[in-house]
């Protein structure tokens, strides 16, 4: 049974569909995607993003160590560390720790990872009011949406749309100055701010030599949340961690430049443990969650070890082709585009998804910009291999049969080139039927009709090249014997 | 001058059925440099549709069939960037568990170039003769500009083309959305990209687009006939080939 896992093509047919998403994407990709390239070809040092994969990979290699060494240090400071090897411990333990402190109110910073072990949805359902305090994923939440985009989460909506949300939603005048949406925004979420009980954040990196845990942004949310409410609960993704404070000053550069053009966000801010009476920065009780959910296998796999290299700064969303028609939304996952394509299936189920794995060119655009050189299309396509011909270390079961089947023949062709050439040469036979004056193809029938209903196809040539060919040479034997028949 | 190693042509399958011409702008371009030809009888395809589907048993039984019929060329030249990709770099991984037949493919790799880069790199001459009188824009096809990183080559040569005028599109290397298997599993996706691809096109006004890879154009073809478009496409082996006066080079 041909798998169609049709939700993919769905949502892509609806982001391919919707003007207002299209003219984002386009005005995104013009930007940043073009403006990242650029600033990779100008870096004074053109072996920064090489030395920097070199250092993720080593970190990976001990990661067990270096995430002790981590929790060590912010243990040491007061703060309390906790691995979760799943989505459900790191909720339980989050909820647990919001219900010791009558937690009413939770603020959170910008996180994907808060969506993969869907944390919102827990707290919510305990009478716990959750806000987003990142613009765009505050309006995203108003709207009662989901991101599109792993740093710009709303790129999905016009300030038309947001305009009318917030008029609805916040019950302000009706305005489309983004300053005065943006202001709305901030006075409530200043707010919320201000009375929270407990702040939620990610973690962009975090630094064992020092023991800190970085944020960045440039809305200064995320300072304000990780420091007015009592309590703070950062989550990370195991793999966030660096070992060396030289190695995050290396990685911050290129988080920053690759997300946002910038040589460094409007504030980033270090955590690594509570307020002390020698630092009375920071939450009275801080709290970091460290999430396996998936990765130590992937860690464990060599073939795909290399994308937890990722910082998830976005830019391979911001330059692929794919992504750049479909949008966000058509992954279906917190993580979109060719770093959604490759983590979301070795994260939530190559077979779920399917679509994800497929549904790419290969074109190599994100190994390219993507500032730790992750090869996303080598990967890709190792995933497709396991689709096609299962695989248990990874509960892969074959995902065609008829495709597979399909192969074989054809593999079985390419090796017999007289029955393969015969075989073409009664498809042009058939093809009459289909073709028009300038010998193009329409509307052909079963699977090709897949092709030609947006596209013509291009008739079999009455004569092949190897048909000329054989022509060529028996012509100029032929021409050789004559000369030579005149010498004689 | 030295006598040069016969060439060995390597005609991508769609080549071979769809576009003969283009193979046979090849043998007119070598039969001009006095350069010899073959034709390896028995080559088939590569086995890129079946590799890039994850279908590598399959894609296996391909290559080893094309590393027999190549075995012994001494330079094997393919008018298709991806084709060359395949060989130079998707082999190697196919045999990674096979020493003998690894280093076979090493060795077959190393000797398989894409048409542009022979001529530029290895043979020196960006000059052929030709001559095409038209507006011509080029799409820089994504695994011969990303992976063998071919681009200065085929511009060097158009650039040398009497009459053409190279009109350079906006994002050349965006990927036309052809992508094999892609293009049928997920068509509206893929016809999405092809026609981001020809407003980019069509934005430059060239009367002809260019390229290096038949499948690509053949997308590009595909959609542009569909809409009745003003462009038509053309292979660069096809322009290199072509001389004389207004007569472009057609697809018949
Ligand atoms: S794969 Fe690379 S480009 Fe994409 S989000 Fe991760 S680090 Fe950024």
């Amino acid at each position: 049974m041909p798998e169609i896992n049709s939700l993919y093509k769905k949502l892509a047919n609806d982001g391919i569909n919707n003007q207002c998403l299209q003219h984002s994407l386009q005005g995104l990709q013009q930007r940043l995607g073009k403006g990242a390239l650029n600033l990779w070809n100008q870096l004074p040092d053109q072996q920064l993003r090489a030395r920097a994969k070199e250092n993720r990979m080593q970190t990976l290699e001990h990661l067990d160590l270096v995430l002790e060494e981590l929790a060590k240090k912010i243990q040491a400071r007061g703060g309390k560390v906790f691995f979760a090897s799943t989505a459900e411990q790191a909720n339980d333990y989050i909820s647990k720790v919001a219900r010791q402190h009558n937690v009413q109110t939770v603020v959170k910073g910008k996180s994907m990872t808060s969506a993969e072990i869907g944390i919102d949805k827990v707290l919510e359902d305990q009478g716990i009011e959750v806000v987003e305090t990142d613009l765009g994923e505050y309006i995203v939440q108003l709207a009662e949406d989901t991101p599109s985009h792993i740093i710009a989460p709303c790129i999905h909506m016009d300030r038309y749309q947001i305009s009318e949300l917030f008029t609805q939603k916040l019950g302000i005048p009706a305005s489309t100055d983004p300053p005065t949406l943006t202001q709305a925004a901030r006075t409530t979420l200043r707010k919320k701010l201000l009375s929270a009980d407990m702040g939620l954040t990610g973690c962009n990196l975090a630094c064992a030599e020092t023991g800190h845990i970085t944020l960045v942004s440039n809305e200064g949310n995320i300072r304000m949340a990780t420091t007015m409410p009592p309590v703070h609960v950062a989550i990370m993704g195991m793999e966030r961690v660096v070992a060396t404070l030289d190695e995050h000053k290396t990685l911050l550069q290129l988080l920053t430049r690759g997300a946002s053009l910038q040589k460094l966000s409007t504030y980033v801010s270090f955590q690594g443990g509570p307020a002390a009476s020698d630092g009375p920065d920071g939450p009275e009780e801080f709290h970091l969650v460290i999430l396996d959910n998936g990765r130590s296998r992937i860690l464990a796999d060599p073939d795909f070890k290399e994308v937890l290299a990722c910082i998830r700064c976005g830019a391979c969303l911001n330059i692929c082709p794919v992504y750049g028609r479909i949008g966000g939304h058509a992954y279906n996952s917190p993580y979109s585009g060719p770093i959604g394509a490759v983590i979301t299936p070795l994260l939530d189920g190559i077979n779920k998804h399917a679509d994800l794995c497929k549904g790419e060119t290969l074109c190599g655009a994100c190994k390219d910009i993507c500032p730790v050189e992750n090869d996303l299309p080598r990967m890709l396509s190792l995933l497709r291999e396991k689709l096609a011909h299962g695989d248990k270390n990874w509960d892969v079961q074959p995902s065609s049969l008829q495709e597979r089947t399909m192969f074989t023949l054809w593999a079985w062709l390419i090796q017999h080139p007289r029955i393969y050439h015969a075989t073409i040469s009664l498809m042009g036979h058939l093809q009459h039927a289909w073709s028009n004056r300038a010998g193009m193809l329409d509307n052909l029938p079963g699977p090709a009709s897949k092709w030609t209903r947006t596209r013509l196809l291009p008739a079999v040539a009455q004569k092949t090249f190897r048909k000329r060919w054989q022509e060529k040479l028996s012509k100029s034997k032929a021409s050789r014997q004559q000369s030579g028949d005149q010498h004689e | 001058m030295t006598q040069q190693p016969t060439v060995s042509l390597f005609i991508q399958c769609l080549v071979d059925h769809m576009y003969p011409h283009v193979g046979e702008a090849m043998v007119n371009l070598f039969d001009r440099l006095d350069i010899p030809v073959t034709y390896p009888d028995g080559q088939t395809c590569c086995g890129q549709p079946a590799f890039n589907s994850g279908h590598r048993q399959s894609a296996r039984k391909a290559a080893l069939h094309f590393l027999q019929v190549f075995r012994d060329s001494e330079v094997i030249i393919c008018p298709s960037g991806s084709c060359v990709h395949m060989v130079r770099h998707h082999y190697p991984q196919l045999f990674k568990d096979e020493p003998d037949l690894m280093q076979m493919a090493e060795r077959i790799g190393d000797r398989t170039y894409e048409l542009t880069e022979y001529l530029v790199d290895v043979l020196g001459v960006t000059d052929l003769g030709a001559s095409f009188h038209a507006k011509t824009t080029y799409h820089d096809s994504c695994h011969l500009s990303r992976s063998l990183g071919i681009r200065r080559q085929p511009r060097a040569l158009l650039s040398k083309v009497a009459g053409l005028e190279l009109i350079e599109m906006e994002n050349s290397d965006t990927c036309c959305g052809f992508g094999g298997t892609f293009s049928i599993h997920y068509p509206e996706i893929s016809t999405a990209m092809v026609d981001e691809k020809l407003r980019t096109i069509l934005a430059t006004g060239a009367e002809y687009v260019t390229g290096c890879d038949i499948s690509c154009l053949m997308h590009i073809q595909g959609r542009a006939q569909k809409r009745n478009l003003p462009v038509q496409v053309v292979h660069i082996a096809e322009i290199l080939s072509h001389q004389g006066e207004a007569d472009h080079a057609g697809n018949k």
